[in-house]
């Protein structure tokens, strides 16, 4: 990771910066109003963070991983989970050829740049972890040889919390691997009008042409930790964290991690909206999203929803 | 993130419960003196409120609050008369406490009703100092802090005695403070403020005034009137008559005090025989005189004696009173008698009392002189069957000639007055005293104790050869009375209050025990008023005042430093950071413009929701939240940013 920008780099990631801003108006066109989601799915993707949507089934999470895919010009491979997926069903698997005589290595579905893990509460908790380990190492390792995964590596994972009965929900520790968490909402009023009104979305996704290039991507995503924090933005960070660790609504608090993951957060976001220092604001722009699926609420408040209280919650904290 | 979502999460039902308490726990000892439907009504808005709470419905709306408002002072102002003074102003508290809790929204209403739990708790001290309310309301105390910790932590969700812990020790930390404070802060004699009128109110106490009933009310409570403490031996049963008010008016039923006693020089008087010394402890009780042994020589400090030889304090006695005393047993008091005097102390209305006055004329032809009128009066009281009751019959039109001739049942304040009468028709000076007779000796403390029970009234007739002289007509019924007491004087079906009759029982001893922590409590504490101050202060050697203003300056000082540092220490109030105290200071100025800053809002959500209604402001506010930002939050930093934000801050004048 380099120190700092160079001038030249500079002036490409104003570049890519634009490009950021031409794929946002376009995803608009397909999505509709979820502006804000949308910009929290790329900045967890600068952030090299991995997302988790839980909503329910046809709010347009598929239409939102592909539609990044297809934008962003990544090799894009679906996975549905269910209760009989192997961990050999994703990181792939050595087949024995007869004509060689020898093994080969099929890779799975996992060597894609964007993966989309449809209900991956479905899945046993063996298959869950194989994905999750991939995700965290950003490498597989079959049959003794570890094998990188391609760059960039993005996993979109989807949980449905209607759906409770022969699920098994993923455990906090696993839940942390994911940057963020977004939940997709129904569309409002004047949007499902249009949604309802318009053309296909299937439809509308294959006419999409990529907005960004891998190379572009990669030089935002290389951009993010140089994004500048200053001491007064740390501390404001360090005062949410430690109102976390002293409030008794939480279990526990965030950890030392989470706290990494709001500083990259809000970097990313800082510069997709074209800042090249974090603010308070950007901070709090992510900070609902980053913390709800770390933080389990303790006793008496387990009913209130997570989401809710940390909106309250940064309400109160003083910005230093 | 809305308020109104932080508020309902504020305000869990664990806080709600936990308020409620304190709420009650304050208001209970107040029951005991606030009119009927100010404590219902307190009761039922605490109710509702909680029941509120409880279904997680909004609190009323504001009309109806307002109109519950403006009832409750109309309430009190219908009641009192007022809504200023001890009473009113308490009651008004109560309500207005209770009202708060139906405008519960956020932390802010919270803290209030808590601040207003304290207030309300220290009000209570207005009405009674005593020990055991003092332990109950540091209780209370104690459970308001508990609830204000919880409540002051950033989200009020925590269990309120997780913090009882943590209260318990803040309180204990106060007591050092307290302790310095209650001991150095100079004493005043009288209240340094004034207090309302109506703040001494509900004393019991002899009063200057006596007639038939006024004392055997009195005798029918069990409390302390005062405590003695004799340097030596205590004088023997019959000689404990303690002095108060003499009362030498009488209109044919009441007897009251002349205003010619308050004017003249102290009596002449002939002090035999060894002194008593004794320090009094005298509960307050609202009227000015201090309670002597019989008879008084000086008087003690802020006071003085009267013509009657009264000890009458310069102020009424509103607080705990300590005085030191020295009497003589054996006296001869104001050997001589001037003309008006005697024709005064002579003289009955025109008219009453026919029957009495027939039989004084008798006694007065049969008896060679003065002293055989006296004995003959006091052999009749003993020889004719008078009965020593609480429960007097009811007198009707002429009160003296029905109770010597009809009924002959009567308390002391009968017999009193009717021996005076007698004497008086008789041609013989005579007058009543009212006081104390008797007292008992705690057993293990051995101070006196002598209680409301204990009040009594005597006569006094002067004799050409002996000056004043007591006569107890009440011994003469009962000599019982003087001898063991009220309780086993009177027969066992009168209700006499506990302590006079309880024998050497259990009861008594654990009530004697008491009375010794009541004691040491009035003693030090209650009584600790500017004479104790300067005695003990010259035992820790700080005698003169100078040097008492220097030591509490000094540990105030100290004290003061050292919550300065933990206040100050800790985090800086003002930001290290210029470009910080540059944006606290634009904050102040658009803060006076109507548009504080929030805590947590950053600098371009305050800038975006400042132009939104100001959009006059937007070029500048640009130019210095753009500065601010860049140097507090940016990479690049240049000397000169610092000096223009500073300036365009300074030139910036919201209007």
């Amino acid at each position: 990771m380099r120190e700092a920008t160079a001038p030249l780099d500079a002036d490409r990631l104003a570049v890519q910066r634009k490009a950021l801003h031409g794929l946002i108006d376009q995803a608009n066109q397909v999505i509709l109003g979820k502006d804000h989601q949308l910009r929290l799915a790329l900045t967890c993707l600068m952030a090299r963070g991995h997302l988790l949507i839980e909503d329910l089934p046809g709010v347009g999470k598929t239409t939102l991983a592909h539609l990044l895919a297809q934008l962003l010009g990544l090799g894009f491979q679906r996975v549905q989970f269910t209760s009989d997926l192997l961990p050999a069903d994703i990181v792939g698997a050595a087949v024995y050829e007869r004509e060689t005589g020898r093994f080969t290595f099929h890779p799975g579905p996992i060597f894609s740049q964007l993966i989309l893990a449809d209900e991956v509460n479905r899945a046993t908790p063996k298959t869950q972890s194989a994905l999750l380990e991939a995700m965290e190492e950003r490498q597989v390792t079959v049959e003794g040889e570890t094998r990188d995964l391609p760059q960039p590596f993005f996993v979109i994972a989807t949980q449905n919390p209607g759906t409770q009965i022969g699920t098994f929900p993923l455990p906090e520790s696993q839940l942390d691997r994911f940057l963020m968490r977004l939940e997709m909402g129904y569309p409002d009023r004047r949007a499902e009008h249009e949604l309802l009104r318009g053309r296909d979305r299937r439809e509308l996704l294959r006419g999409i042409e990529p907005a960004l290039t891998p190379d572009g991507l990669a030089l935002l995503q290389s951009a993010v930790p140089n994004v500048n924090a200053s001491d007064a933005l740390i501390d404001y960070i360090q005062a949410l964290l430690d109102f976390t660790r002293r409030n008794e609504a939480f279990r526990q608090g965030l950890s030392p991690r989470a706290g990494l993951a709001l500083l990259r957060g809000a970097q990313a976001w800082a510069l997709l909206h074209g800042r090249s220092a974090v603010l308070p604001e950007d901070v709090q722009a992510v900070f609902v999203n980053v913390a709800a699926h770390r933080l389990e609420p303790a006793g008496e408040h387990a009913g209130a929803a997570m989401e809710n209280r940390l909106a309250a919650m940064l309400e109160e904290v003083a910005i230093p | 993130m809305s308020s109104a979502q932080s508020s309902t999460q504020w305000l869990s039902l664990p806080v709600i419960t936990a308020l409620m308490t304190t709420v009650i726990a304050v208001v209970l000892p107040h029951t005991l003196h606030l009119p009927l439907w100010v404590t219902a009504a307190y009761f039922i808005l605490c109710a509702w409120r909680y029941l509120l709470a409880r279904q997680g419905r909004l609190p009323p709306p504001r009309w109806l609050r307002i109109t519950l408002t403006v009832a409750a002072t109309i309430g009190v102002l219908l009641t009192f008369g007022s809504i200023t003074g001890r009473n009113a102003g308490v009651a008004l508290l109560a309500l207005m406490t209770a009202l708060k809790l139906l405008e519960l929204r956020d932390k802010r209403d919270t803290l209030i009703t808590l601040y207003l739990c304290y207030f309300l708790a220290a009000t209570q001290f207005l009405f009674d100092q005593s020990l055991p309310f003092l332990l109950y309301l540091l209780g209370v105390v104690w459970l308001t802090t508990a609830v204000l910790i919880s409540v002051s932590r950033q989200t009020a969700v925590g269990r309120p005695w997780r913090y009882a812990g943590t209260a318990a020790k803040l309180l204990l930390q106060a007591v050092p403070v307290m302790v310095v404070l209650f001991i150095l802060v100079p004493r005043v004699s009288g209240p340094l403020w004034g207090l309302p009128d109506d703040a001494h109110g509900g004393v019991t106490g002899l009063s200057d005034s006596m007639s038939p009933g006024s004392i055997s009310q009195l005798s029918q409570s069990d409390a302390v009137a005062f405590r003695v403490e004799f340097d030596g031996e205590p004088p023997a049963a019959d000689q404990r008559y303690w002095r108060g008010p003499v009362l030498d008016a009488y209109d044919g039923r009441t007897w009251s005090r002349g205003e010619a006693q308050d004017f003249g020089d102290p009596p002449e008087g002939i002090l035999r025989g060894s002194p008593t010394d004794y320090t009094v402890y005298l509960q307050p009780h609202n009227q000015v005189w201090l309670l002597a042994l019989d008879l008084p020589g000086a008087p003690p400090k802020d006071a003085r004696l009267t013509a009657a030889a009264e000890v009458k304090a310069n102020s009424r006695i509103y607080e705990t009173t300590r005085y030191r005393l020295r009497s003589y047993t054996e006296h001869t008091l104001e050997p001589r008698l001037g003309e008006s005097q005697r024709r005064r102390l002579t003289s009955l209305p025109e008219g009453v009392h026919p029957r009495t006055r027939a039989l004084a004329g008798r006694w007065r032809e049969q008896a060679a002189d003065d002293r055989g009128v006296v004995q003959r009066a006091l052999r009749h009281f003993r020889e004719e069957p008078f009965v020593y009751t609480l429960q007097p019959p009811r007198l009707g039109a002429d009160t003296m000639d029905e109770f010597l001739f009809e009924t002959r049942r009567g308390f002391c304040e009968h017999y009193a007055g009717a021996f005076t009468v007698l004497m008086r028709a008789a041609g013989i000076p005579a007058r009543v005293v009212t006081g104390y007779q008797g007292g008992e000796r705690h057993p293990d403390a051995g101070y006196m104790i002598v209680r409301q029970s204990s009040a009594h009234a005597w006569a006094e007739v002067w004799l050409p050869d002996g000056g004043w002289q007591r006569f107890d007509p009440t011994a003469a019924v009962s000599p019982a009375r003087v001898e063991s007491g009220l309780g086993g004087a009177v027969s066992q079906d009168e209700p006499v209050p506990a302590m006079a009759r309880l024998g050497e029982s259990w009861v008594k001893d654990l009530r004697l025990q008491w009375d010794r922590v009541n004691a040491l409590w009035d003693r030090w504490v209650l009584g600790y008023g500017p004479e104790l101050q300067q005695e003990v202060l010259s035992h820790l050697g700080l005698a003169s005042w100078q040097r008492t203003a220097m030591a509490m300056a000094t540990v105030l000082g100290v004290v003061l430093a050292v919550i300065a540092f933990i206040l100050l220490g800790g985090r800086e109030r003002r930001p290290r950071d210029p470009a910080a105290r540059s944006y606290q200071l634009l904050g102040r100025k658009l803060a006076r413009a109507g548009y504080p800053p929030r805590a947590s809002e950053g600098p371009r959500d305050y800038l975006a929701r400042i132009t939104r209604e100001r959009p006059e402001w937007r070029a500048e506010l640009q130019h210095i939240v753009d500065l601010y930002v860049a140097l507090r939050y940016g990479s690049a930093s240049h000397p000169h940013w610092q000096r223009e934000l500073r300036q365009r801050v300074a030139a910036f004048r919201p209007r």
